[in-house]
């Protein structure tokens, strides 16, 4: 499982409010919420991002607010894969069990740059910037987490 | 190796002798929480997964309380479809529109949440039942909706930093300030993954709301959740209020801990988290050149009686300062009642305040006090980041009701001394 594209680049302590305003909160739908994301610190996101693009972040991405309709417009949005250097665990784990992948590295974070285009294997946590030939490696999914991924994610994991 | 207080209750939860920092379990779950944002699409993945029954109609709660009364058409759709599911499945603690409180305010109140037991729920300030020593955190709607048909539900084991309380709070000074400036020291992700763990002889000194409102905040620290011993101030809290058993957990004394902090409590001052991280704290001595349009008292952080009792103190007899607008929403029903019988209502009205039914409402941007571009608002609330209450360019200044309602009346942020002068 790989991802590969380029990358959209934001800071430390990225909150839940900025990725989807909770004024956008009374809707459910994936598209919807897609228009909205990152609006508040970033509007142009929504009119750059194209489908397989990398989000990469500083510490602590995706505090604040349980909302589980962040990472899902960020998921509809087109984004494949977030790297931050550290995650907010509400998020981590709200990513994990509506299909997001996720990868914490601090090196990845520090080094890649708005624009470079990445490459993101999953299976071994390397992370690979084409644009500056370098190579970074992430923490992998624990065996708990992929093996509920494995079976479909927390609901199908949980199904009797 | 000892167990801290969060490690027992999951061991005890997970049916397991002693559990480890880092160790992944299944906990079974006292109680399982949802509002009126998140439990809708906990509902969409119920059912998409094809469940037809939920583990337990008596260990569910539904809250309808962030955009109620309901302030569009959504809204109105969302909450009908929490109300549905509800009817359906006959659940227990259902709260509409006449019955509800701010979830956080209201569980505590009505002794849904007691010392002991293991709560999840989809609001990320659900780890506000730490004050009661229970141990609560907040999830997703995904994990929501999967434990209302499991009962249980995947926790990783968390290590523990623990808070030593000394000394006595100084004049105005209240859980609001003590948490604020806990941020302050340790940074919004100083307690990442963590549990925080309050201790020593200062805990005596914190009333039940002043713990509410710092084991509310415990999230703002990036913690999994913030919790305190059970003792008398507890204990006096729950009875009459829960009528089950419950087991009151204690720390080891050889527990580990990944960190000790120790606080003084008469060393704090009142203190305002500034925009746009509630780590960027200031004395409130030094907001003079920080003119306010809004002040707002309320939200699951601040609106409980004691909150409102704290602010209606400095506001007596006095008023607003011309050009500030003042919204002051308690948080319960009963809160809401005694507000009236206390002469609270009086005291804001006559300050030129507006008094509102519950709702989460302004602090995060819903209704009832939006934010326009430019305008600052000192807030009661939990989070002051880039557009948490209306427009991006707005500011919030997170401060206690004290502090909120002397700067209410100044104009300005301020100490309440300054009006009390």
């Amino acid at each position: 499982m790989n991802a590969q594209g380029f990358v959209h680049k934001y800071g430390d302590h990225v909150d839940t409010d900025v990725i989807i305003p909770a004024r956008h909160l009374a809707s459910q739908d994936h598209k919807e919420l897609a228009s909205h994301c990152m609006e508040d610190i970033d509007k142009d996101f929504i009119h750059k991002v194209k489908e397989g693009d990398i989000m990469v972040a500083g510490v602590n991405f995706g505090c604040g607010s349980s909302r589980e309709h962040a990472p899902i417009a960020i998921k509809a949005s087109g984004i494949s894969c977030v790297i931050a250097a550290s995650f907010a665990r509400i998020f981590y784990r709200n990513s994990i069990n509506i299909g997001l992948a996720i990868l914490e590295c601090p090196a990845a974070s520090a080094a890649i740059e708005n624009g470079d285009e990445v490459k993101v294997d999953f299976d071994t946590g390397i992370i690979t910037n084409l644009t500056k030939n370098q190579t970074y490696q992430a923490e992998p999914f624990p065996e708990f987490i992929k093996d509920m991924i494995q079976k479909g994610g927390l609901m199908a994991s949980i199904k009797k | 190796m000892g167990m801290t207080m969060t490690q027992k209750i999951l061991a005890a939860h997970a049916g397991l002798k002693e559990v480890h920092p880092g160790q992944l379990i299944n906990a079974k779950l006292d109680l399982v929480l949802g509002n009126d944002i998140t439990t809708p699409v906990a509902i969409n993945e119920f059912e998409a997964a094809g469940f037809d029954e939920v583990f337990d109609k008596d260990r569910i709660a539904m809250v309808m309380d962030h955009f109620v009364p309901c302030k569009d058409i959504k809204s109105a759709a969302q909450c009908k479809q929490c109300r549905t599911f509800a009817k359906r499945f006959d659940i227990e603690h259902f709260y509409d529109v006449g019955e509800m409180g701010i979830e956080h305010a209201l569980l505590p109140e009505k002794g849904i949440v007691a010392p002991g037991e293991a709560i999840i729920g989809a609001d990320s300030h659900t780890c506000t039942y730490g004050a009661v020593g229970a141990f609560s955190t907040g999830v997703g709607s995904t994990d929501m909706g999967a434990a209302m048909a499991a009962g249980e539900t995947w926790f990783k084991v968390p290590s523990a930093i623990k808070v030593v309380l000394t000394g006595k709070k100084k004049p105005y000074v209240s859980g609001k300030d003590i948490i604020l400036t806990l941020i302050g020291m340790i940074g919004v992700d100083g307690a990442r993954y963590q549990s925080l763990e309050f201790a020593g002889p200062g805990v005596s000194e914190l009333t039940i709301y002043d713990r509410l409102t710092i084991s509310n905040m415990a999230v703002e620290a990036g913690a999994k959740n913030g919790i305190f011993p059970v003792d008398e101030v507890t204990k006096a809290y729950v009875e009459g209020r829960v009528d089950r058993p419950w087991t009151a957990y204690e720390a080891d004394a050889d527990a580990e801990y990944d960190r000790i902090i120790e606080l003084d409590l008469s060393e704090i001052d009142c203190t305002v988290a500034y925009p746009h991280l509630p780590e960027n704290i200031h004395s409130a001595r030094e907001g003079k050149d920080i003119a306010i349009d809004q002040m707002f008292i309320g939200s699951c952080t601040n609106g409980q009686l004691a909150d409102l009792a704290a602010a209606a103190e400095i506001l007596k007899g006095k008023h607003l300062a011309p050009g500030v607008r003042g919204i002051v929403i308690p948080a319960t029903q009963h809160v809401y009642r005694e507000c009236m019988r206390l002469g609270y209502t009086d005291i804001f009205l006559d300050a030129g305040c507006v008094v509102s039914t519950p709702t989460c409402g302004p602090c995060l941007g819903g209704h009832m006090g939006v934010l326009a571009a430019g305008e600052r608002c000192i807030s009661t609330t939990n989070r002051n980041f880039v557009g948490r209450m209306g427009h991006v360019d707005s500011e919030v200044y997170l401060a206690s009701p004290a502090v909120a309602a002397a700067s209410g009346i100044a104009g300005y942020i301020c100490h309440p001394e300054e009006v009390l002068k």
